[in-house]
């Protein structure tokens, strides 16, 4: 079965030389002008940049990350169950309703992350 | 897989591991891991292990670092500073780190499987994601619910401690 | 080594980047120009050759000989890395999209794996850190705040992609995406019930929650690739082009591939997951009505036309989606982030969880 990987790696391994390639030539045949300081400026418009480069940005979006992995990690379970459902459901329903506890339980935490308004980006 | 690419992708996630712990930049750290994680998932199929592959790509690689870069955005960390090393600490970390490999090669040595050739590994013939699907619905249902409490702990937690900026 | 292996995925690999992806991605360009301007009533590009068709090439050019400029104080290594992070995981997804049913008795897809739609998702998800990068780099505000909505947007919108296609998956029982093409082809594709085995209740029923399935699926799909209605991370009129601001010449270049072969990418597995990948079902009469069946198994010549009708078939319904796309840029306004933000977590999480419960239940006590 890992033969049928060779041709990721090949891939992969194509795309990464397409991309340098791309830049290689780029640099090559590109004209190169002068270098100012008004070039090097950072692009605002055409207003003299203001403040920090980086401003901080809010905890909302630190939050929807974390959020994330957690239901990513729920959607991962999901698969494996999708693939053995239907030759399992022929005997037994227990693998529609472990699955179902599983994610009522997830869902306590999804409610409550809404209800704390943690989905909520208005405020 | 040959072992040719086997030490291709060992030694991948050897440098870029240490990597990790020598780049300066927090930024180069986390891409470094990334990489490393990426080495992983390709030892991991290597094993015939396809679907714990992807998912090291898919939730480490994919998700927890994208976090991990969001929050060395957000404390806005910059690159760590000369510091002047204390040579004290550094001979006492190398002096434990030597014995404590000292104390794993005797054991490794003297422990009788050790020496014995590995039995080749039997290659499956059935899907690993089927194998996960079919173990965990039907030995392992117990403690995947568990991990549904688990991960609803941790989905609340997050909530609480960022409830500060929340109402 | 398997020296034949080797070769053929070479050749299918170079094929689909340089004859596929890239004239498309160039073509598609020139079709959204022409096609924006059809819409606002205006006439677009016609001057670089017959209808203006030579002007991806000047594009190409033209970005190839701009100045290769970096800014002082961007973070270099990061600033020209950014656009190849975000162009590499565009193609390497296409690894494991079937396109085609097999030419000279080689199967049209690069690598036919096990875990196939899970790979597309781990790619996929590796996207994120060309934008964040990018933004990141270029050490300048607009990129920076372009860079982190756009990765919280996709990181959101991952979450209803993964959720939205398990019914599928439920369905067919396998990740391999040749399987689900070949369960399309024997009980017809899962959005069009009728183009198989259309006697069936069963299947008329699971149509319902495939729908769903795929307005979902292609709803996640446009906020994936930052298209209208979802394209605030680069909204020109409040960010100034967003994580890209600061990019020029090839790298801005790029930037723009890597989008353009998301879609192309996106589409693609839309096709594949909803639409039947390379079939096409031929309505025939011998001896009472059914569905004929082309591809590339036929002897000679017969084989070779099939499996090169396949492609086509394949890439002609790619074509379609890639049309819809450019249609629905400038049809419906933007979204404003909360709102945006409320859709994927709240809308479509929930629609798509349920819809996956409908099929269970569908299966479990109504087996097709």
């Amino acid at each position: 079965m890992i033969r049928e990987y060779l041709p990721v790696l090949l891939q992969i391994i194509v795309a990464v030389g397409f991309a340098a390639a791309v830049l290689i030539v780029s640099v090559i045949v590109g004209k190169s002008g002068r270098r100012t300081r008004v070039k090097d400026t950072a692009y605002e418009c055409g207003m003299v940049p203001q403040g920090e480069a980086q401003p901080r940005f809010g905890v909302k979006f630190y939050l929807v990350a974390m959020l994330f992995i957690l239901f990513d990690l729920e959607i991962v379970f999901m698969y494996p169950w999708a693939v053995v459902y239907k030759e399992t459901i022929g005997h037994s329903t227990l693998i529609l309703w472990s699955m179902l506890s599983f994610i009522s339980i997830l869902m306590v935490g999804y409610v409550y992350a809404l209800k704390k308004g943690a989905l909520d980006w208005k405020k | 897989m040959s072992p040719f690419l086997f030490w291709i992708f060992a030694g991948l996630m050897l440098v870029f591991g240490a990597g990790v712990v020598l780049n300066r930049n927090p930024v180069a750290s986390a891409l470094s891991l990334v990489v490393s994680f990426l080495g992983l998932a390709a030892l991991f199929m290597s094993l015939d292990a396809y679907f714990i592959g992807i998912i090291q790509v898919l939730v480490y690689a994919g998700a927890v670092m994208v976090l991990f870069l969001f929050i060395i955005m957000l404390l806005d960390l910059r690159a760590e500073k000369l510091r002047k090393i204390n040579w004290l600490a550094s001979a006492g970390g190398i002096a434990v780190a030597v014995a404590l490999s000292v104390q794993i090669l005797y054991v490794i040595g003297n422990f009788r499987f050790s020496q014995q050739p590995f039995p080749p590994l039997a290659r499956s013939t059935v899907d690993d994601v089927h194998h996960v699907g079919s173990l965990l619905f039907e030995n392992y249902n117990l403690p995947f619910q568990i991990i549904g409490v688990l991960v609803l702990v941790a989905t609340i937690g997050v909530v609480v401690l960022s409830k500060r900026e929340l109402r | 080594m398997d020296y034949f292996l080797i070769t053929t995925s070479l050749l299918k690999i170079l094929g689909i980047l340089f004859v596929i992806i890239l004239p498309m991605v160039s073509y598609t360009i020139y079709a959204e120009r022409r096609v924006s301007a059809f819409i606002q009533d205006r006439v677009g590009p016609n001057r670089v050759g017959p209808a203006g068709l030579f002007q991806p090439v000047a594009d190409i050019a033209k970005l190839l000989f701009k100045e290769d400029f970096s800014p002082r104080n961007a973070n270099t290594f990061y600033y020209w890395l950014a656009p190849c992070l975000a162009l590499i995981p565009a193609i390497v997804t296409f690894a494991v999209v079937p396109f085609g049913s097999t030419l000279f008795g080689v199967p049209m897809v690069i690598a036919d794996i096990n875990v196939g739609i899970l790979f597309v998702f781990a790619i996929a998800s590796l996207g994120v850190y060309g934008i964040v990068l990018g933004g990141w780099a270029s050490n300048s505000k607009y990129p920076f705040l372009g860079g982190v909505r756009s990765s919280s947007q996709m990181i959101s919108y991952e979450l209803s992609l993964g959720l939205a296609v398990i019914p599928i998956f439920l369905v067919v029982g396998q990740l391999r995406l040749t399987d689900v093409v070949r369960y399309q082809i024997d009980h017809g594709w899962m959005i069009a019930p009728f183009l198989g085995d259309w006697t069936n209740p069963a299947k008329w029923l699971l149509a319902i929650p495939m729908l769903v399935s795929f307005v979902v699926f292609s709803v996640a799909i446009f906020a994936e690739t930052n298209r209208l209605p979802f394209d605030l991370p680069e909204a020109e009129q409040e960010l100034a082009g967003g994580y890209n601001t600061e990019y020029s010449s090839m790298k801005f270049g790029l930037f723009f591939l890597g989008e353009y072969a998301a879609m192309i990418t996106g589409s693609a597995i839309v096709v594949t997951l909803f639409f039947g990948a390379w079939h096409l079902p031929i309505p025939s009469w011998h001896g009472g009505f059914h569905w004929a069946l082309i591809d590339g198994s036929g002897d000679g010549w017969r084989g070779i036309l099939g499996g090169l009708f396949n492609i086509a078939t394949f890439f002609a319904k790619v074509a379609v989606l890639l049309f819809v796309f450019i249609w629905v840029r400038w049809t419906l306004p933007r979204f404003r982030y909360d709102q945006l933000m409320r859709l994927g977590w709240v809308f479509f999480f929930e629609i798509a969880l349920v819809n996956i419960f409908i099929t269970a239940i569908i299966l479990a006590y109504y087996p097709a």
